[in-house]
């Protein structure tokens, strides 16, 4: 839910500056990330304990979850796979806590994460299949190019489109439908779409993750 | 005046066509996956994953059309002439 008191906000309003709420609180979520990371990096052990238990099986699963869709070819796509899960699902978690403002309810943000996905799958193509990787855009048959290369485009067009639409429009929905429950009946009420929004929080990063990985292993995939 | 009130009249019953035909879809979808657990629990790891992505496709659909209702709600592109129109 978009809180009427943003105090990152307001920090900026007394600063004078001018970035928007999204800006500014990307960069928190980067920093909280960044502190954490450093936080588990600092003291890694064989037996772990804390933060490193916790990190442990999440690291893993999404390891296991790469191999499982990319292939062992995908492991070296690990450091921007897991970055956008854990950065979006920061981001779309920090939405319960009064005061926070999601960063991925806002258009800006998530067409940039899409785009970033978007320009890597084909720079993973190229470097991987050098030339050879417009034969992806082409269909089986050469005679069939013609009619096949407008319907690749547009199909390719259309990947950071839904990408960024599908979060966008799913963190700034569930704001609306809280914002309208808080109005109608500030009590009880909204707690049920809370927990679906914690819900929809886990389940719309796992799909961007998902999505972002079949993109990139369709790239890596020989032409047929 | 009209105007606003056909904008309100087109964002609901746009909602309204688009969920109709996600909800008919994703019921579907979670109809077979039931049918595919059922016959085989063991498969319901598998199952669950590729119907979680199903579903997130299907649903974009209607998120489409929720992002198309809130533009002309809240950001209509025509407002001003409109208004300017009306100030007429």
């Amino acid at each position: 839910m978009i809180h009427p008191f943003l105090f990152l906000e307001w920090l900026e309003h007394q600063m004078h500056l001018h970035f928007g709420p999204h800006v500014t609180y990307t960069w928190l979520v980067m920093i909280l990330l960044i502190l954490v990371a450093l936080l588990v990096k600092r003291n890694i052990q064989t037996i772990p304990s804390g933060l490193q238990n916790f990190f442990e099986p999440v690291v893993d699963g999404i390891d296991g979850m790469i191999e499982e869709t990319m292939g062992p070819k995908g492991k070296v796509y690990f450091p921007l796979i897991a970055t956008i899960a854990f950065f979006i699902l920061t981001s779309n978690l920090i939405a319960l806590i009064p005061g926070f403002y999601p960063p991925t309810a806002n258009l800006n943000t998530n067409a940039a994460m899409a785009l970033t996905v978007f320009a890597m799958t084909h720079i993973i193509g190229v470097k991987e299949h050098g030339i050879g990787y417009f034969k992806h855009f082409c269909g089986p048959v050469i005679w069939l190019a013609p009619l096949m290369v407008p319907i690749e485009i547009i199909g390719h067009l259309a990947r950071p489109l839904s990408l960024t639409l599908r979060l966008f429009g799913n963190m700034y929905g569930h704001e609306i439908v809280l914002m309208i429950f808080f109005a109608l009946v500030p009590f009880i009420v909204p707690l049920p779409m809370m927990l679906m929004g914690v819900l929809v929080a886990f389940i719309q990063t796992f799909v961007f993750m998902l999505l972002s990985m079949i993109y990139i292993a369709g790239s890596l995939e020989e032409a047929h | 005046m009209e105007f606003f009130a056909w904008c309100m009249i087109a964002a609901g019953f746009g909602m309204a066509i688009g969920s109709f035909g996600t909800g008919l879809g994703q019921g579907l979808a979670i109809k077979s996956a039931v049918e595919g657990v059922a016959r085989n629990p063991g498969a319901s790891g598998k199952i669950m994953t590729i119907m979680l992505i199903g579903l997130a496709m299907i649903e974009s659909l209607a998120i489409y059309v929720f992002v198309v209702a809130m533009i002309i709600l809240f950001a209509n592109p025509f407002t001003d002439t409109v208004l300017q129109l009306l100030g007429k």
